[in-house]
């Protein structure tokens, strides 16, 4: 079948959500079955049709270039789980 | 002396307007039921002070001499996505744990400008995604109804208040609150809203601003009102909806005047009835209500019709590759670094943060649907899937927009059961998506679509019949759900066990 | 005059195993000169305290969305017109997701499948050589916040300010041939981007950083596998990069390994660069159209709009002053940059003859800028006042060294030319009668020489010319000078 344990260690790790070898193993088929029956999609014949990009006719809408938010750095650290300094915090990333 | 909290929006509205009984005594009422029902489990946050504060004002106001609001006196219930200033709000996830936003969200406020007051957060399926309410970080919701067996002796089965709003469709059907507001991304106010015998709205795509509503997928989440009955809703939907410069997506249209507009009078439309929704293994019952459906409004004088939408029964499993694809991006940004939970092994680099963090914050749907969003949009697939699928779409729309050509509402199912036992489809998630398959299909194509309940099955559980409507009809999906309910004559409650 | 290979593409890298041709690409990210964001209010400027210019919307807080700035989008359109680009009338917003810590929402906001700007080219001279660099695209797109590395000793700290700056990706095609192209390309790209508007071009504050693709090959093969360093941040760091990076993979392939595509960083203090393990994780970044927007459609109106607003270009430039008689170097010095074309137009403007007006500018005036450190947009002279000079040169009430001292008092006092002349006397005489009596008196004091020269030694002319000008203080006219000068040591 498709999906792998090790794919899905892949791409749990693409999507940054740590999973343990039996995780794997115990998702693998089940989403293995999800896109298994996903895969009917493939028999639609889509020759020459547009993906849809607007649910609703629309036509995006441009803002003017004007300065109206800033200056809230209080408010937005307000929930952060470390803050220091004005600053957000992260482990030290080593580039 | 009138039990307060039996009565709608509506009717709350009027009476505080005409002195009947001030906005204070009915948020007094809806509070003491709240506090009451916490075996329901509706809510997460209650918040008695900022109803009782509307009320308050509404009263002043009344007293002042002034024009009423909208929604003055009227105490609603809050889903739990909808960012709340100075209220946590956590879209029923810890990963949003002691999160309190600075904002308040578009449709929250436009309600509170209106003069609604707010009893509290409501439960809800993790950031939105599942249809039985047991995906919430804070327990499930218990659905406030239970089976008749066919001695008419009560079961004490726990049933599922249907999903994403569980919460919202709990309260309003175990009258702790009047109204409340759902989001429906593929189904999420219309099932809940059947399993749990009150009616609720999706309006069109774009009509209410996400702005400030925590997002599960983009291009379908849409806010809605849920209540006991047409009139609510419109009533609701008026003060939700509005053109907001600050959601690139939404409409920049005027609000039409959906409660003035209602009538239950059919005569001149034509009510199309879709083949494709007559699946193989419907339960009797659930065909029965439909055919009593299609009876109801033809007496309310519609024409009915036979319609094709030949691309339905590839909606679900596209609606499974768009909504993770978008869930997946969406949910990047619970990270851990500027709000809610952190978790940081010791001596754990970033990386191994963000995956601890997101490894313990998210439940385990949601952890399922960003990874098959992360697959599906991943190096060589994107095409065979996320194209496809976009296209599928495409397809989807044209299904209903031919249909118009020969009527102006869908008449169908809304979903394919009554409301089951919790803990009976978990396991399965597939059999669990499979609930949204007559929402779906609405969703992807952006249309305005509500429940209404239509009646009971042999447990004596509700069952709800869809409307779906042209882009920006609303005022035809409300009609055609009171032409409905004016037959209906849907009574049934729950008895209070809580 | 487009060029094909052999001048201008002659550079070469000398390996053991014979000659390498080096293949490079640049895809420049240049700030849009904006007030706000490319999806927000917040402001975009520089240099303001950490995490000040933050919105809801760039700090990725729950619900928020983007709402896309109009004048970025019409800053990159006017900046495709003036490379000749195609503008694609439909373009849409994609997202490239990625975990990192300058980058709140887990993706950044771009355009990969449907950018605003699609093919078009911009003319480099290498040498006397004009080349056609390809341009393939330039999208708009999201800047990243930024990270602090040495507040703490376990901590990395996070400035979003530039979380949402918008920027407009400019990807070159693989058609420079060495560091001098890749150069020369950066210069053009800059002072196209200055004359229009779109972009600042300062490099120092980031404003323009280059991803350098180096590959290298043997003469006519196949393009080698490509390595890119990113963010390099000035013209002569790019051109460092191309020329290390070529001889890095030439002794690589030629030591038996293999070049492998990757991320590289370019160490300014050594010189080299060197592969960036960070980010070696991230490439399948899963890009699909973001949701929370529209596709951009853009009319007819706004297009012309755009392109009514676009001022005269360096290329356009450099051909009108050819053809008013500016010399070819001239011309290339005075449109490389934006603010020297703009002070010549002014002084050609007030009816200067463009000739001798571009060497004015070119010798004297840089000179005197150079000198007290100053750049032409904050020149002690303006252009009126160099043009009523130039005019008393070319009038004949000053000659070329006085009208170098006129200049220098303009300089030091900022007065008018005329009132100069008028004040010190600086007035060029063309009276014979005048300067006859000068040279008699030259001619009497100097009658060793004078001898010399009638026996022969007519490189005395310069003696005799020089005597006469010092005697008059510099104030007479060379041209009659020379002509009584020549009359009178005939005898
Ligand atoms: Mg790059
Ligand atoms: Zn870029």
């Amino acid at each position: 079948m498709s999906v792998e344990p090790a794919t899905v260690k892949r791409i749990a790790s693409l999507a940054r959500i740590a999973i343990t070898d039996e995780d794997a193993q115990r998702l693998a088929p089940e989403l293995d079955n999800i896109m298994g029956w996903i895969e009917q999609l493939s028999e639609v014949d889509t020759t020459g049709v547009e993906p849809m990009t607007a649910v609703i006719p629309n036509t995006l809408r441009l803002r003017d270039d004007v300065v109206t938010e800033g200056g809230i750095r209080d408010l937005l650290m307000k929930n952060a789980p470390e803050a220091e300094h004005g600053f957000f915090t992260v482990p030290k990333v080593i580039e | 002396m009138v039990d307060l909290t039996d009565l709608g929006v509506a009717a709350i509205r009027d009476g505080v307007r005409e002195g009947d009984f001030t906005a204070r005594s009915v948020a007094e009422a809806f509070v003491a039921k709240v506090a009451k029902a916490k075996l329901l489990n509706a809510f997460i946050v209650e918040t008695p002070d900022h109803a009782l504060a509307a009320a308050d004002a509404a009263d002043a106001a009344r007293a002042a001499g002034e024009v009423p609001k909208p929604l003055a006196g009227v105490p609603i219930g809050m889903k739990d996505l909808f960012c709340t200033k100075g209220t946590a709000t956590t879209a029923a996830s810890r990963i949003l744990e002691g999160f309190v936003p600075p904002y308040e969200s578009a449709v929250s406020e436009r309600l509170f400008n209106a003069g609604a007051g707010m009893l509290g957060k409501l439960n809800m399926d993790q950031f939105a995604m599942g249809s039985s309410n047991e995906t919430s970080a804070f327990g499930n919701v218990i659905s406030p109804w239970r089976r008749k067996g066919a001695d008419g002796i009560g079961s004490n089965a726990a049933l599922a208040p249907g999903g994403s709003s569980g919460g919202s469709s709990a309260a309003v059907s175990a009258r702790l609150c009047p109204g409340a507001t759902g989001t429906d991304t593929g189904g999420s106010i219309r099932q809940p809203a059947a399993f749990t015998g009150i009616s609720g709205i999706k309006p069109t795509y774009g009509r209410c601003s996400r702005w400030g509503t925590i997002a599960f997928a983009s291009s379908l989440d849409q806010a809605g009102p849920m209540a006991r009955d047409v009139r609510d809703l419109a009533i609701m939907l008026e003060a939700m909806a509005g053109f907001d410069a600050r959601d690139a997506t939404s409409l920049q249209l005027d609000v039409p005047g959906w409660e003035a507009g209602l009538s239950g009078d059919l005569k001149g439309k034509r009510v199309g009835i879709p083949k494709e929704y007559r699946v193989d293994d419907m339960p009797e019952e659930i065909d029965a209500l439909w055919q009593q459906g299609i009876a109801w409004l033809r007496d309310a004088g519609a024409e009915i019709v036979e319609v094709s939408l030949p691309h339905t029964r590839y909606a679900l499993p596209a609606y499974y590759i768009i909504a993770p694809a978008e869930a997946s991006s969406n949910l990047a940004r619970y990270d851990g670094v500027r709000y809610g939970l952190r978790d940081l092994p010791a001596g754990a680099g970033l990386q191994d943060m963000y995956a601890a963090t997101r490894a313990d914050g998210f439940g385990a749907e949601v952890k399922r649907r960003i990874l098959i969003g992360t697959y599906v949009l991943s190096a060589g697939f994107y095409d065979a899937y996320f194209t496809q699928a976009a296209k599928i779409r495409t397809l989807i729309a044209r299904d209903f927009e031919q249909a118009w050509a020969r009527c102006d509402v869908l008449l169908a199912p809304t979903a394919p059961s009554a409301a089951f036992a919790l803990g009976k489809k978990s396991a399965d998630p597939l059999a669990m998506y499979l609930n949204d398959v007559f929402t779906v299909p609405s969703s992807l194509a952006g249309l305005p679509a509500m429940s209404v309940p239509g009646g009971v099955d042999k447990d004596g559980l509700p069952l709800g019949l869809q409307i779906i409507g042209k882009p920006l009809d609303e005022q035809g999906v409300l009609n055609a759900g009171l032409a409905i309910e004016q037959r209906a004559g849907f009574v049934a409650q729950p008895e209070a066990w809580w | 005059m487009v060029s094909e290979g052999t001048m201008t593409d002659s550079y070469r890298i000398h390996g053991e195993t014979g000659e390498w041709e080096v293949v490079v690409g640049l895809e420049v990210h240049a700030q849009v000169t904006s007030n706000a964001k490319l999806f927000s209010g917040a402001s975009a400027t520089f240099g303001a305290e950490p995490n000040t210019q933050v919105s809801l919307v760039d700090a990725a807080m729950p619900g928020m969305l983007p709402v896309p700035n109009g004048e970025c989008i019409r800053q990159a359109v006017r900046t495709g017109m003036a490379i000749d680009a195609e503008i694609n009338r439909w373009s849409r917003f994609d997202r490239k997701n990625y975990f990192y810590a300058d980058l709140p929402q887990g993706y950044q906001i771009s355009q990969l499948y449907h950018p605003l700007v699609g093919e078009g080219a911009i003319e480099i001279e290498d040498g006397n050589v004009t080349k056609v660099i390809g341009v393939e695209r330039i999208h708009v797109e999201q800047d990243a916040g930024k990270l602090m590395h040495d507040q703490h000793p376990t901590r990395s700290y996070v400035d979003l300010n530039r979380s949402g700056v918008a920027l407009m990706e400019i990807v070159s095609r693989p058609d420079m041939a060495s560091p001098a192209q890749a150069g020369a390309y950066l210069r053009k790209l800059r002072a196209i981007l200055r004359y229009v508007g779109s972009c600042d071009g300062n490099m120092e504050e980031g404003s323009m950083r280059a991803d350098v693709n180096v590959s290298v090959r043997k003469p006519g093969a196949e393009l080698g596998t490509r390595t890119e360093t990113k963010n390099v941040n000035s013209v002569r760091f790019v051109m460092a990069t191309v020329e290390h990076e070529a001889r890095r993979q030439v002794g690589v392939i030629e030591g038996g390994g293999t070049i492998v595509q990757e991320t590289r960083l370019f160490d300014p203090d050594k010189g080299v660069t060197r592969s960036m393990r960070s980010k070696e994780d991230a490439h399948d970044y899963r890009y699909f159209p973001d949701p929370d927007l529209l596709p951009l459609e853009l009319d007819d109106a706004f297009l012309e709009a755009c392109r009514a607003s676009l001022p005269e270009l360096p290329d356009a430039k450099r051909k009108r002053y050819e053809k008013a008689g500016v010399t070819r170097y001239n011309a290339d010095v005075l449109t490389a940059e934006v603010e020297t074309a703009r002070w010549f137009d002014a002084l050609v403007e007030t009816g200067a003859p463009a000739g001798p007006a571009s060497n004015w500018v070119t010798s004297e005036l840089f000179g005197a800028l150079n000198r007290v450190g100053k750049t032409i947009a904050d020149s002690p002279v303006a252009p009126a006042q160099a043009a009523e000079l130039l005019a008393l040169v070319a009038d004949g009430t000053l000659s070329g060294s006085l009208a170098k001292q006129v200049f220098e008092v303009m300089l030091e006092t900022g007065d008018a030319p005329a009132k100069i002349v008028e004040d010190r006397g600086l007035k060029q005489t063309s009276d014979t009668g005048a300067i006859e009596a000068v040279i008699a008196e030259v001619i009497a004091k100097n009658s060793g020489q004078l001898a010399q020269y009638r026996g022969g030694k007519e490189a005395l002319f310069g003696f005799f010319v020089g005597q006469t000008m010092k005697a008059t203080g510099g104030k007479a006219n060379p041209a009659v000078v020379n002509q009584l000068l020549k009359a009178a040591l005939q005898g």
